[in-house]
């Protein structure tokens, strides 16, 4: 089973915010929600980098582990979903993620944000797969249709890339071995690269197919 | 013949791509990471996928919503683990370690007794104000501690025995009367520090009680020294849920508005703050409920119905049952002239 994974070259990606408005598209995600969102790094300096950053799908989620209700859970294929009936808004889950991708529908009404809502891999949430319930809540369900995230599929420059992360990580390397430079893979570390006691989507366990 | 002329255009061409070439050198030299070099790789393998990010990486977004120009923050992994292990292990090390301490204190000591017997007489020691201030801390601490502890620990304890469904309701309520009692218990401790502070300035007479322990270890009873309205223990308890209260509120209201003062490092600090003074201060009151219980004959009646025994007050609080009786207070004994 592949283990999917969101890979972003940021020697190719061009600040078009084509992701970011592919991803409010094609889940109608309200205004002031940013499932997806571009970094640009070291902004009108030499070195300048833009980074297309949402949720990581990480193999030993910050998030799932912090929850005080137990509403999160990985898919087979490593995606990280949560469950809306079960969150309460209590923004732990922003505090413990490096990269900052839960996101509140309000910044307070004395302490109640509302459900969290962030990145699904397009792979919509804990309902039936294609159900009304599960586009109102999470958006679309890509993934069950045999497709990959939006956001991914929209990039112009092939700069960020969804799927399996073997594949993801081969034609990193391809490419950056044919253009000499590489600039890692900012966030690979961090999601994927930590020793998380026996987790099979960890580098190289089972979940990952050797990736 | 001489070969075709360029065209002007085309020299123009030249001429710019020359230019442009060193320019686009000089600033490719800066951006060392873009320049094919030595260090390039020459197999597949030697690309770098994991590369290590321990700081803090900031970059500029285009949003509204400026937090996210944060791209990667490595200190969520130190508050994970403060939430998932440390928080738990202080409040639940330090509230079972004062109630096993409180235990072997009581198998010792058992309940402190009124040493010369009940007098019968009863001396006015709190009236319905401070009652009522009192009880309203009281109350709102102990409902705000046991929805943070629902909250905390009902994740390992609660989900496994009443199930998801059930818990998510009791999680949203907790967190709500969690936030919203705090308004009481702010002013609850506006009034004790209104109705108390004077009287519990720390003076001379506190260091005899904390050298001998506030007569606590003597067996035999009736070794109080001699202490005013309050004495050095009750001071301490005054002081830590004044200060850990004033601590708490503050640190919790800025958790209840999210972002408005800091980022997200800020906010884990005040959380970080928040559960430990929240351990404290629940061991702290575990110590003070014990006292105020079953640990001391005649001491509940203070807060209960406002009147102590005048034994009582004479064995733990002389300084202050002379002013008491000197004031005529003191029912069925007249002021001596």
């Amino acid at each position: 089973m592949a283990r999917m994974k969101f890979l972003c070259d940021a020697e190719r990606c061009i600040e078009c915010n084509a992701c970011v408005t592919a991803c409010k598209n094609e889940h109608e995600v309200p205004w002031g929600i940013n499932r997806r969102r571009l970094v640009t790094l070291n902004d009108g300096k030499p070195g300048e980098r833009s980074i297309s950053m949402a949720c990581m799908h990480c193999n030993d989620p910050p998030c799932a582990a912090v929850c005080p209700v137990d509403c999160f859970l990985q898919t087979a294929d490593g995606v990280v979903l949560h469950s809306k009936d079960l969150c309460i808004g209590c923004g732990y889950c922003f505090y413990a993620c490096p990269f900052g991708a839960p996101q509140y529908p309000r910044t307070t009404d004395f302490g109640s944000r509302g459900k969290m809502d962030k990145c699904t891999f397009c792979a919509g949430g804990p309902e039936p797969d294609g159900s009304v319930e599960e586009y109102q809540k999470y958006g679309a369900n890509r993934l069950a249709e045999g497709k990959l995230p939006l956001c991914a599929e929209m990039c112009s420059t092939r700069a960020l890339m969804g799927g399996d992360g073997a594949v993801l990580a081969d034609i990193y390397q391809e490419r950056s071995l044919r253009r000499g430079y590489g600039s890692g893979a900012p966030g690979w570390s961090t999601a994927y690269g930590r020793n998380d006691r026996g987790s099979p989507f960890a580098p190289g366990g089972p979940g990952t197919g050797g990736a | 013949m001489r070969p075709t002329r360029l065209p002007l255009h085309a020299l123009l061409l030249i001429a710019l791509l020359a230019v442009q070439s060193l320019a686009a050198s000089t600033f490719a030299q800066a951006q060392l990471t873009q320049v094919p070099g030595q260090n390039s790789p020459t197999t597949k393998e030697q690309v770098p996928l994991y590369v290590p990010q321990d700081d803090k990486l900031i970059g500029r977004v285009s949003i509204p919503d400026e937090k996210l120009a944060v791209l990667v923050q490595p200190e969520g992994r130190e508050w994970r683990e403060w939430r998932t292990h440390t928080l738990r292990l202080a409040i639940a090390g330090l509230a079972i370690g004062m109630t096993a301490v409180l235990a072997i204190f009581f198998l010792y000591r058992g309940t402190i007794r009124i040493h010369g017997g009940k007098s019968g007489r009863l001396v006015l020691r709190f009236n319905g104000l401070d009652r009522f201030a009192h009880w309203t801390t009281a109350v709102s601490f102990l409902l705000m501690a046991l929805t943070g502890v629902i909250l905390t620990f009902g994740r390992p304890l609660l989900i496994p025995l009443i199930g998801h469904q059930a818990f998510t309701p009791l999680a949203e309520y907790a967190k709500s009367i969690h936030n919203f009692v705090s308004v009481p218990f702010v002013v609850g401790l506006l009034m004790i520090m209104g109705l108390w502070l004077r009287d519990n300035i720390p003076e001379k007479a506190d260091w005899t009680w904390i050298r001998t322990a506030g007569g606590l270890f003597s067996k035999a009873g009736g070794q109080h020294p001699e202490a005013g309205r309050f004495n050095a223990g009750q001071k301490l308890v005054f002081w830590s849920i004044v200060l850990g209260g004033i601590g708490m509120a503050a640190t919790g209201y800025l958790m209840m508005v999210p972002f408005a003062v800091s980022g997200i490092g800020g906010m884990q600090i005040m959380h970080v703050i928040h559960g430990l003074l929240a351990a404290g201060l629940i061991a702290a009151v575990i110590g003070h409920i014990y006292i105020g219980t079953i640990g001391m004959e005649g001491a509940f009646d203070a807060m209960g119905c406002g009147e102590v025994d005048e034994n009582w007050a004479m064995e733990h609080h002389r300084r202050w049952y002379q002013e008491q009786l000197r004031k005529g207070y003191v029912e069925g004994r007249q002021p001596a002239e």
